[in-house]
């Protein structure tokens, strides 16, 4: 039995890469302001001079590419609802707040497998990658991962 | 027309790990503040209790629960919850109800048994909970963001892991001296670098633990207070809980991302949510950085404490270090920070902490504070920030 791919929250990334365009993003603008939300926003812009509601709110893919504004990385197992098996040994994985120069905005990631804090720096162009968050008997749990451009430092 | 109310006395359960109920330590913490200010608690007007936390939400309803466990007299009662600001809104509440006339005397209480380890967030399904999601989708702990704005400031001013360890160093000498706080030992630069990794750069000894304590404080008007022949009250001068300003453009707790700046400017780039907070209250209570004699400031990591400083205008952006190496935030320097020992010295009692910050200022600026004491002091001011947008900075004014 394949398992299949399911989304970690859904309506917040191309679930099918190949479906072309490739893999982004996706969060909402309103077409009163302008404003860019993500998380998707799709009820009201929270721009407080601004009354866009449902209907204003469109779906947007974000850039695929953006600078680290910062990193760290999580040494220690996350409690739940962060999934990971108890009984294998913690793996540390870097964390990546990047800023998005088009939507004028920063969004945490997962850095991708194989990179550490040791890959990274301020100010490095990163993109935006296809990632596993976990697996389990019916799913393989999908989410999006920052990785440097060409492989890093 | 004065807006201060008079501190008629403060009172602290200390801090620790006992894992009691949280009534125990706020009910110690309140006849301690009643004692002080020489107060019956059957003739306090009104109680205000800050909530526990649970899963990054409100959990015990904490008014009731106090003036029950102190013995129901039927004060007026409320319960706020503000993450770590609840102490805060807790005292703005009571300050509001003493200037608007509606009563003459009240009793603020903040206790918690906080679970060990990371702040986890309530469980279930719940993909509508930015703080459940933060954890489901990254993993993001409250380190993570510490150590998000601990590299930030490598980066941008050069700070390194050493200035961040002598933040440490500071607070735990600091701590030594109070017999309130959890950890009363005195920590070297060496012992932080000993210790564990926890968020790339902040080890275990950068980071606050999370701690039971209980604090209280007892407010009154001004009138109350001189008709008691208290001749020089302690006064709140202020108190700031104020709302971020659209667009947030640093990314903070709980959220996975910041708000576009795109549609709208951010209002002062260089100035983030922290330091907006502590510049209403300056407005509030007519003062400046300048008139400060100390600060209580929420060191939720020893980085977190040096953003603090150009926050509150202590010096300004990327002088935080300098400060620190020179001394000026020490006992002993021109504006110590932190003398109580800091979250660093106390481990975080959520709804407790902001009120403990109040109850440290009154001590100092009455002179109170023995091996801790800033000399002189008149003036000091509180800040603190924490989930979902809270925030809080009170002037204590004497
Ligand atoms: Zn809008």
């Amino acid at each position: 039995m394949t398992r299949s791919r399911k989304p970690v929250v859904a309506g917040w990334f191309t679930q099918d890469p190949a479906e072309g365009g490739g893999f982004r993003l996706i969060g909402t603008r309103c077409r009163g302001c302008g404003a860019v939300f993500f998380p998707r926003e799709d009820h009201a812009c929270r721009n407080p001079a601004c009354d866009g509601a449902e209907g204003d709110l469109e779906e947007v893919p974000l850039s695929r590419r953006g600078r680290v504004w910062s990193y760290t990385d999580a040494r220690y197992r996350p409690p739940a609802p962060y999934v990971s098996d108890p009984a294998r040994p913690w793996e540390p994985y870097a964390l990546v707040a990047v800023e998005l120069t088009a939507e004028r905005m920063i969004v945490l990631g997962q850095a991708a497998p194989g990179t550490g804090v040791a890959d990274l720096a301020v100010g490095m162009e990163v993109e935006l990658v296809p990632g596993v968050l976990h697996e389990d008997a019916e799913h393989v749990w999908t989410t999006w991962h920052w990785r440097p451009v060409g492989g890093g430092r | 027309m004065s807006r201060d109310v008079a501190v008629l006395g403060v009172g602290m359960h200390p801090w620790g790990k006992w894992g009691r109920p949280f009534t125990r330590y706020g009910v110690a913490a309140a006849r301690a503040a009643l004692a002080d200010a020489g107060l019956d608690w059957r003739d306090v007007g009104l109680v205000v209790g800050a909530d526990t936390v649970r899963g990054g939400y409100p959990g015990h309803v904490a008014g009731a629960a106090f003036a029950q466990a102190l013995g129901w007299q039927g004060a007026r009662v409320a319960s706020v919850y503000a993450a770590c600001a609840s102490g805060a809104q807790a005292l703005d509440t009571a300050r509001a109800h003493i200037l608007a006339g509606l009563v003459d005397t009240a009793l603020v209480v903040g206790a918690d048994a906080a679970p060990k380890g990371f702040f986890a967030p309530a469980g279930g399904d719940r993909p509508d909970d930015p703080d459940w999601l933060r954890f489901r989708v990254l993993g993001a702990t409250n380190p993570t963001y510490f150590g998000l704005y601990a590299r930030r400031r490598m980066a941008l001013h050069g700070d390194t892991p050493e200035d961040f360890a002598r933040v440490k160093v500071k607070n735990a000498a600091a701590g030594a001296a109070n017999p309130l706080a959890r950890y009363r030992t005195p920590v070297t630069a060496a012992q932080v670098a000993a210790s564990p990794v926890v968020a790339d750069p902040l080890r275990l000894l950068d980071v606050c633990a999370t701690s039971d304590g209980g604090a209280a404080v007892v407010l009154s008007s001004l009138d109350f207070a001189r008709r008691r022949a208290t001749a020089d009250p302690v006064r709140i001068r202020a108190v700031s809980t104020v709302t971020p300003v659209y667009p947030r453009t640093v990314p903070d707790l709980p959220d996975i991302a910041t708000d576009s700046a795109l549609a709208v400017a951010p209002p002062e780039p260089a100035a983030g949510f922290r330091s907006a907070v502590v510049r209403a209250a300056y407005e509030e209570a007519g003062i400046g950085p300048e008139d400060l004699d100390l600060a209580e400031v929420y060191d939720l990591s020893t980085a977190l404490e040096l953003d603090w400083y150009e926050d509150l205008g202590l010096c300004p952006p990327g002088g935080a270090v300098k400060l620190l190496r020179d001394g000026a935030t020490a006992l002993g320097g021109r504006i110590p920070v932190n003398p109580s020992g800091g979250l660093s010295s106390f481990g975080e009692a959520v709804p407790a902490q902001a009120l403990a910050q109040v109850c440290e200022l009154t001590w100092q600026v009455r002179g109170l504070s023995g091996p801790r004491q800033v000399a002189g002091a008149r003036v000091g001011v509180t800040a603190n920030q924490g989930l979902f947008g809270h925030g809080s900075s009170v002037v204590v004014i004497r």
